[in-house]
């Protein structure tokens, strides 16, 4: 199971990218795994600011529906809007082109509150 | 939970496994998709052996089933099965079922394995109430069922038997020896609406069974398949699903299956059923596809144009090869039509929805 050690993880099963003041975010391996094939990657809440922990779009599989849960505080500046029409490429690459959104951070101390890949592992089982 | 014959085999094959009906069965392989396409191009072979068999023998078995059962059995021959309906008698289902005749007095239903202990005291109770003396066996944990399934199913099963496979006609069977197994019942079934057969053996055949059926297949790409293709499937088909478009509280005429409900005899319930067609139903089953993207669930609201409810999804996917989302549900009879416009409430989004004739998949 790929944790890259570079990223930071939630116990949501999504992972962040930082660079700088932004957050890239998507969701892992593990996540695409368990979902099973993706077909809808719903996310309305651009250009949004939103709370950690708040909704920010949902993932739909064939047989299930998932929230996904903003990792850090902050505004919604992009969307990836391949993922309209080739929602799978979450399943076939989860930490490069499958990328869902990234965040403007507005509290940077709550990065510390992420899992690194050595605890986020831990949390799978792998 | 338990196993079917078949189990360790799927966890070999890296399936992974759910508990459904309280077995332990592969939701999938390789991928949902990927499973539904090989059985709409290829063919594909499931274990299904969590269904529950129960057979019913003797002088009065007709006069059991013609009592529990909706469909007419007097038009079932020998060789024959029969899609039918068990109504209870608070106007819902107790469960849907095949019927097939093995002989001149025995028959053999299949049953969902969810209902299995609900439908074997069902039965019973009803032969005690009105004094039959059929002959009842449930052999559900001693048998297995494979359903070999889609378009190159008959080709690539050929060389496992002299039976001309492509001459059993849809929803007969002929009992035969098939894979080097003595007998088995190989019934032109299935649930997925792109041909094929399902296979009834004991458990101790089911392992040679499959492994045969896979040899064979080979040459075609046959691929095992889990129920998550199985459900997205029947969906395209609108096949009903109990316990979820059929339950103990929908009237069999208002999920649609008037078409397996024969007044022409006296069953549980017939004339509380009659006198519902005769005054006409208030809601009714019907496929519906979304007129912009999204995907509808089990237990969304369907609403009209000024959000007032006007039903609920009782079944939703995407559909894998119609490429857009499509459910059953029942909504008010108002809005039963073909064509009728409707909504999906789906979270805080509104989508509209085309009431639509089923099968949503066409070849």
């Amino acid at each position: 199971m790929s944790i890259p050690a570079e990223l930071k993880y939630t116990k949501d099963h999504e992972w962040v990218r930082l660079e700088g003041d932004v957050a890239t975010v998507g969701i892992t391996a593990f996540a695409q795994g368990e979902l099973g094939d993706i077909v809808y990657v719903e996310v309305e809440t651009l250009d949004e600011t939103l709370e950690k922990d708040e909704v920010f779009g949902t993932v739909e599989a064939v047989k299930t529906v998932s929230d996904l849960f903003l990792p850090l505080s902050g505004e919604i500046i992009a969307f990836n809007e391949a993922l309209e029409d080739a929602p799978e490429t979450v399943n076939s690459d989860p930490y490069g082109d499958g990328w869902m959104v990234k965040v403007k951070i507005s509290t940077p101390s709550e990065i510390e509150e992420l899992l690194d890949a050595a605890a986020y592992g831990e949390l799978i089982g792998a | 939970m338990k196993n079917t014959a078949l189990t360790h085999i799927h966890e070999a094959l890296g399936a992974k496994m759910v508990p459904f009906a309280g077995y332990n069965m592969p939701v999938s392989y390789e991928g949902v998709n990927a499973e539904h396409e090989t059985v709409r191009t290829g063919v594909g072979v499931f274990d299904v052996s969590h269904m529950g068999e129960f057979l019913v023998s003797g002088e009065d078995a007709i006069n059991l089933l013609q009592w529990v059962c909706s469909n007419d059995i007097s038009k079932i021959n020998i060789g024959g099965a029969q899609y039918n309906c068990l109504p209870n008698d608070t106007g819902g289902i107790v469960d849907d079922l095949i019927v097939y005749r093995l002989k001149e007095d025995q028959y053999m239903l299949v049953v969902n394995a969810s209902n299995i202990d609900k439908d074997w005291a069902w039965i019973n109770a009803q032969q005690t109430l009105k004094g039959f003396k059929a002959e009842l066996r449930n052999i559900s944990e001693g048998h297995s069922l494979l359903a070999i399934q889609g378009p190159k199913a008959i080709e690539a099963m050929q060389s496992l038997t002299d039976v001309d496979l492509a001459s059993i006609k849809f929803y007969s069977f002929e009992v035969a020896p098939f894979a080097g197994l003595d007998y088995v019942i190989i019934s032109a079934t299935g649930y997925t609406g792109s041909g094929g057969f399902e296979i009834y053996c004991k458990n101790e055949e089911a392992e040679q069974l499959w492994k045969k059926v896979l040899e064979a297949g080979a040459d075609f790409d046959i691929k095992p398949i889990g129920l998550a293709a199985r459900d997205t499937l029947r969906l395209e088909m609108g096949y009903c699903l109990y316990g979820n478009d059929i339950d103990d509280t929908t009237s069999p005429l208002e999920a649609g299956l008037g078409w397996v409900t024969k007044f022409t005899k006296d069953f549980v319930y017939s004339d509380h059923l009659k006198y519902q067609k005769e005054t006409g139903l208030l809601q009714k089953l019907v496929g519906f596809e979304l007129n912009e993207r999204g995907i509808p669930r089990q237990g969304y609201d369907i609403v009209d144009d000024e959000g007032n409810r006007i039903g609920r999804v009782t079944s939703g996917t995407m559909g894998p090869s119609v490429d857009k989302g499509i459910g059953l549900g029942y909504v008010d009879i108002a809005y039963a039509k073909t064509d009728s416009n409707i909504n999906i409430q789906i979270r805080k989004k509104v989508i509209p929805a085309t009431v639509v004739k089923t099968p949503f998949y066409k070849k």
